[in-house]
């Protein structure tokens, strides 16, 4: 009980944090950033952009710090994140839902494939350490693993989108707007690339921290005794050491799936994919500070949901969790 | 020196030091190198390889080659220096958290944590378009800034095994002061997890610089592998079928990142036994 009422105050504590770094840090640089924009977009914004520009600005010359920041919790709180400048007149929450399911259809789907790929490679590479599939998966991970991801996108585009034409350069969709099944069609069509893509980046890291993890669990007085015992090499494999070392990853793998809300950020972007990576792009290109604020906001919300899950699972999976050992 | 030796028996550390080594070469002779002068802009736009331009020319005229090599310079300064200031922070944390113990370390793991969770790129993306002036320091500041926490939440554990081994316990007695127990008896003891955490630390270094460069959040007219890729994206390198811009300074930072990468797994295998070669 100690275990997860520790858990969910640290996540609160990291989740108002979060909030007050998003609130502080505009405030933090210098030659305010907000009096240039509002200057530069006059005119051309309504009231209530300008206004969302001040909030998130606080650049509201009749409150105080404190009062502001308050009323920025209270806003944050009740899902009010203002108006988008780059997409204007949607509002910031109109276009975090937009762009979502693309991302989570996309980055979800290969997120999971990796790791389930990943934790097979991890495990038969562990196992057999000085096999020939084991000398050519580790150094391939280690290349794999320093890899810049969208260079890996750069490259994919090259080869089988301009050279051989065999998928579509950038997009999600066909413009010539299909319907029903052709649109399902084109979708998988266009997201063969950017999937690819981060399959290919984040398969490596997957292999590599079985791998350790195995290792580690092979050197287990207990393993030792379960091949003293005679037992056949496959239990040994899948019920003692795979099934150990498969537990650290659990946080990655939590980690991973609540990263899924922020994208494939460069990866969207080479492709120009409609997802949230893409989305922060825009914003970040056109100065768009209160999707900016409001997308970080939800990307590492996701991300603290996702560890605090996987935390308290923990509680099931693990009976040293449960009795309360460190 | 007997570190030295034992590091290059290593396949993986021989395969990493060799490729550092050769970069470096390249970066410190980048005058003698390069053809051309990196910035100069007077030769025919988009013309593909050829022995006068090695890698063909950009969009602007400029010879790709004298610009990777010269690139070699920002790329591995950023690198290494963001990895040896991600190092130095984590180490602190780590040291002081794990030796003190108490409300000081419940305090810094609370930040790490916290700093542990907070998504990477993200963060620095942010900050860097916050960040009033672009260029090498900031990069190198929000790299430093997003990434130590992992490195101090490897070595606390370390620290506190340590602080619990009788030869620290008679340092203690015997009446030594803290600092010089953390220098002379348990620094000595991690340093081969140090090391291998700045490797790992570089190799987050160089990625980050290049993802930053790339989406322009940089330094865009300084010369690193990262601006040449944002270069070639924006000057549609692609369309033009100009793969040799568009290819060779993303595969030298893979070699670049592989080679730290290699270093990092070479130094684990030599300080945790369990990952040795049997």
């Amino acid at each position: 009980m100690k275990y997860v009422f520790r858990k969910v105050l640290i996540f609160l504590l990291t989740a108002w944090i979060t909030l007050t770094i998003n609130f502080i840090l505009p405030r933090l640089m210098p030659g305010n950033p907000a009096l240039a924009m509002i200057a530069k977009f006059k005119g051309r914004l309504s009231v209530q952009a300008l206004h969302s520009l001040q909030v998130a600005f606080g650049i509201n010359p009749d409150q105080s710090a404190l009062t502001q920041y308050f009323h920025y919790l209270g806003q944050v709180l009740t899902g009010n994140f203002g108006v988008s400048l780059a997409y204007y007149p949607n509002t910031v929450a109109q276009e975090v839902a937009i762009h979502m399911p693309w991302t989570i259809g996309l980055v979800g789907i290969i997120t999971i494939f990796s790791f389930i790929g990943g934790t097979m490679l991890g495990i038969s590479s562990g196992w057999k350490r000085n096999s020939l599939g084991s000398a050519i998966n580790v150094p391939v991970s280690i290349f794999l693993n320093a890899v810049p991801y969208f260079w890996i996108a750069l490259v994919l585009q090259y080869v089988f989108a301009f050279a051989l034409g065999w998928f579509p350069l950038t997009g999600a969709f066909a413009v010539s707007g299909p319907t029903g099944l052709a649109l399902v069609g084109s979708i998988l069509y266009h997201a063969v690339l950017p999937a690819l893509t981060i399959f290919i980046t984040s398969l490596g890291g997957w292999v590599l921290t079985m791998r350790n993890n195995m290792l580690n669990v092979l050197g287990e007085d207990y393993v030792t005794f379960a091949f003293a015992k005679g037992l056949p090499d496959n239990v040994i494999k899948n019920n003692y050491v795979a099934r150990n070392a498969l537990l650290p990853n659990f946080t990655g793998f939590a980690i991973a799936i609540g990263l899924i809300v922020s994208g494939a950020l460069l990866t969207e972007i080479v492709f120009s994919y409609p997802g949230v990576g893409y989305l922060i792009f825009q914003a970040v290109i056109n100065l768009d500070y209160p999707l900016m604020q409001a997308l970080f906001f939800f990307i590492t919300m996701a991300i603290l949901v996702a560890n605090l899950l996987a935390d308290l699972a923990y509680v099931f999976l693990d009976p040293r969790v449960r009795l309360g050992a460190e | 020196m007997e570190y030295i030796l034992v590091l290059l028996r290593n396949r993986k550390a021989m395969v990493g030091v060799v490729t550092i080594l050769l970069f470096a070469i390249i970066a410190i002779f980048a005058p003698l190198i390069a053809p051309y002068p990196p910035t100069y802009m007077g030769f025919d736009q988009v013309l593909p390889p050829s022995a006068k331009h090695l890698f063909g020319t950009t969009a602007t005229g400029q010879d790709v080659f004298s610009q990777i090599v010269w690139g070699t310079r920002l790329t591995l300064l950023v690198g290494l220096l963001s990895g040896l200031f991600v190092t130095v922070i984590s180490t602190v944390i780590g040291v002081v958290a794990g030796y003190l113990g108490g409300i000081v370390d419940e305090i810094l793991m609370i930040l790490t944590n916290v700093f542990l969770i907070i998504p990477g790129l993200p963060l620095m993306i942010i900050l860097s378009t916050y960040m009033p002036v672009k260029g090498m320091w900031t990069i190198i500041l929000v790299i430093t800034v997003t990434g130590w926490a992992w490195g101090a939440r490897m070595i606390r554990p370390q620290v506190m095994s340590l602080k619990s081994r009788d030869f620290v316990k008679a340092s203690v007695v015997i009446g030594e002061s803290p600092f010089h127990i953390i220098a002379a008896d348990i620094l000595p003891n991690v340093v081969g997890l140090i090391v291998a955490q700045f490797f790992a630390a570089a190799v987050y270094g160089v990625l980050s610089e290049a993802g930053l460069e790339f989406l322009g959040l940089g330094n865009a007219s300084a010369i690193s592998w990262g601006t040449v890729l944002y270069w070639a994206d924006n000057g549609q390198a692609i369309l033009f079928g100009l793969w040799t811009w568009l290819l060779v300074p993303g595969l030298l930072i893979a070699l670049f990142g592989g080679a730290l990468a290699m270093m990092n797994f070479a130094v684990d295998e030599m300080v945790n036994p369990r990952l040795k070669k049997r």
